[in-house]
């Protein structure tokens, strides 16, 4: 008992100095998530719309597909990223592997289908409120695409939110393909496990608060988008 | 052009707007069978009729936003498209907004009828000054209330100085005094010279509007006559049915 209090007391210690391996690590985390959601966001929404808008066979199908993938778990897709980069693997001439790049490009496979089903629900949802309107005035599938995305911004902006909140949680896929090499890819949850392996509950305890504390600003701001949509009328 | 042939269709306008042969099944239901119809001419047409009787499925079809299971519509002679619709002025039930402003709910149909960016926000003004709400521009337009919102629509139909003016109900949900805003403002439309065609179910609005009745049952056109001729001397059982304010199945 009284080595966890010390371990929470040096936790804090290290937060407050802001301690540099502690910093760095941080840094490091915030730097592959943001990353990996700017990249999702770039594949998911355009698809999310597409898939929302469009009418094409299998629609139902690739739906279905999309939601299903929203479970993937983690340690499934760090494996397949892995064989990727992998020497043997089509994409190992690039060199990837136990980098930031690869971390990052596991967390977007990852997060990709999140953000595409729930930016296809919420362009949908809106697509069906606005088509009468939007066609009366001469407004064409093309056309409602920017439209649909430019007025459900709240949702999708909460949308991306939560694929950033899943990636900076994420460890089963960053650790495969990230290797946790110190002050190369190690990240917070990955930092977290092997600390707390090693018994070094300080640094563990230091990084968990942090990452609740992420996890807590992610969600405070989801409120606030939500409170300024309501009271703007925008929900 | 060669003597005697017919003048190429204006590609650019929407009237007349006719319906030949306007059919519509749902399955094994007919709700509109076989209509002919022209509109664009001056005045107001009022199209009336029991709930049911497929009115908002005609102009929905006469609009384009709804191909009919058999017949044609035709704008100025040639088949619909989404580039002359701005050119039709087509005003909901239930008010639909864009998640915007009141003036940005209209810059956005001034912009997507290709008005130049330079002139979107004083058309969009004066629009709304028409409409007598100009004081709600920057509000968001979907805390408005009923009756503003539907007056943002007319003001945002009308911003686009369509050929036609299509009214699906507008004043059914609302209380008197925001029927008689929007009953003045389609007698000033009216007085501009813009036809206006306009469902509703209230015999005192076709005695203040009207200047032609098409009646509709069934989803046949039973009759089309002046406001009085309807009024006095109905040529249809149903209309008579419907001019005395019995019920009409």
């Amino acid at each position: 008992m009284q080595d966890f209090a010390s371990a929470f007391g040096e936790a804090f210690r290290l937060i407050a100095a802001l301690d540099a391996s502690l910093a760095e690590i941080v840094w490091l985390s915030l730097k592959v998530s943001v990353s990996a959601t700017c990249c999702a966001a770039l594949i998911g929404l355009p698809l999310g719309a597409l898939v929302a808008i469009a009418t094409f066979p299998g629609r139902p199908l690739v739906i279905l597909l999309i939601n299903a993938l929203m479970g993937l778990p983690p340690v499934v897709v760090g494996l397949m990223v892995y064989l990727m980069l992998s020497n043997a693997g089509p994409m190992g001439g690039f060199g990837l592997l136990y980098s930031p790049a690869a971390m990052i490009i596991a967390q977007t496979v990852l997060i990709t289908p999140i953000i595409a089903a729930l930016s296809r629900q919420t362009i949908e949802d809106l697509r069906q409120e606005y088509d009468e309107q939007l066609r009366a005035l001469g407004v064409g599938p093309v056309r409602a695409v920017p439209t649909l995305i430019w007025d459900g911004r709240f949702s999708l902006a909460t949308t991306l939110l939560a694929g950033f909140g899943r990636a900076s949680a994420e460890v089963g896929a960053v650790i495969i393909v990230g290797g946790n090499i110190n002050h190369v890819t190690r990240v917070m949850t990955t930092a977290i496990a092997l600390e707390t392996s090693k018994g070094d509950l300080a640094l563990a305890l230091g990084l968990g608060f942090i990452l609740l504390t992420i996890a807590i600003l992610i969600n405070a701001l989801v409120m606030g988008l939500r409170a300024t949509a309501t009271r703007a009328a925008y929900a | 052009m060669p003597e005697g042939s017919a003048p190429p269709p204006d590609r650019t306008a929407v009237l007349p707007i006719q319906g030949k042969g306007l059919t519509f099944e749902r399955g094994t239901r007919r709700i509109l069978g076989g209509i002919d119809i022209e509109i664009g001419g001056q005045g107001t047409l009022v199209l009336i009729g029991p709930n049911g009787a497929g009115k908002s499925l005609l102009v929905r079809v006469l609009a384009g936003l709804v191909e009919p299971t058999a017949g044609s519509v035709a704008w100025a002679g040639i088949p619909p498209d989404r580039r002359r619709a701005p050119k039709i002025g087509f005003v909901f039930q239930r008010p639909v907004h864009l998640r915007r402003s009141a003036l940005a709910n209209v810059t956005y149909a001034l912009a997507i009828a290709g008005v130049p960016k330079a002139e979107r926000t004083e058309r969009a003004l004066a629009a709304l000054a028409r409409a007598r709400i100009a004081h709600l521009a920057q509000s968001a337009a979907r805390v408005l209330s009923g009756g503003e919102q539907q007056l943002l629509s007319i003001a945002r139909a009308l911003a686009t100085e369509p050929e036609i003016l299509i009214l699906d109900e507008p004043t059914s949900a609302l209380d008197p005094a925001a029927t008689t805003a929007i009953e003045g403002l389609l007698v000033a439309v009216r007085g501009e010279g813009v036809p206006v065609l306009l469902i509703t179910h209230d015999l005192g609005q076709v005695r203040r509007l009207a200047d032609e009745v098409a009646f509709l049952h069934h989803g046949r056109l039973i009759e089309r006559t002046p406001r009085e001729e309807f009024l006095a001397r109905p040529r249809s059982p149903e209309a008579l049915a419907f001019v005395r304010g019995e019920i009409v199945l």
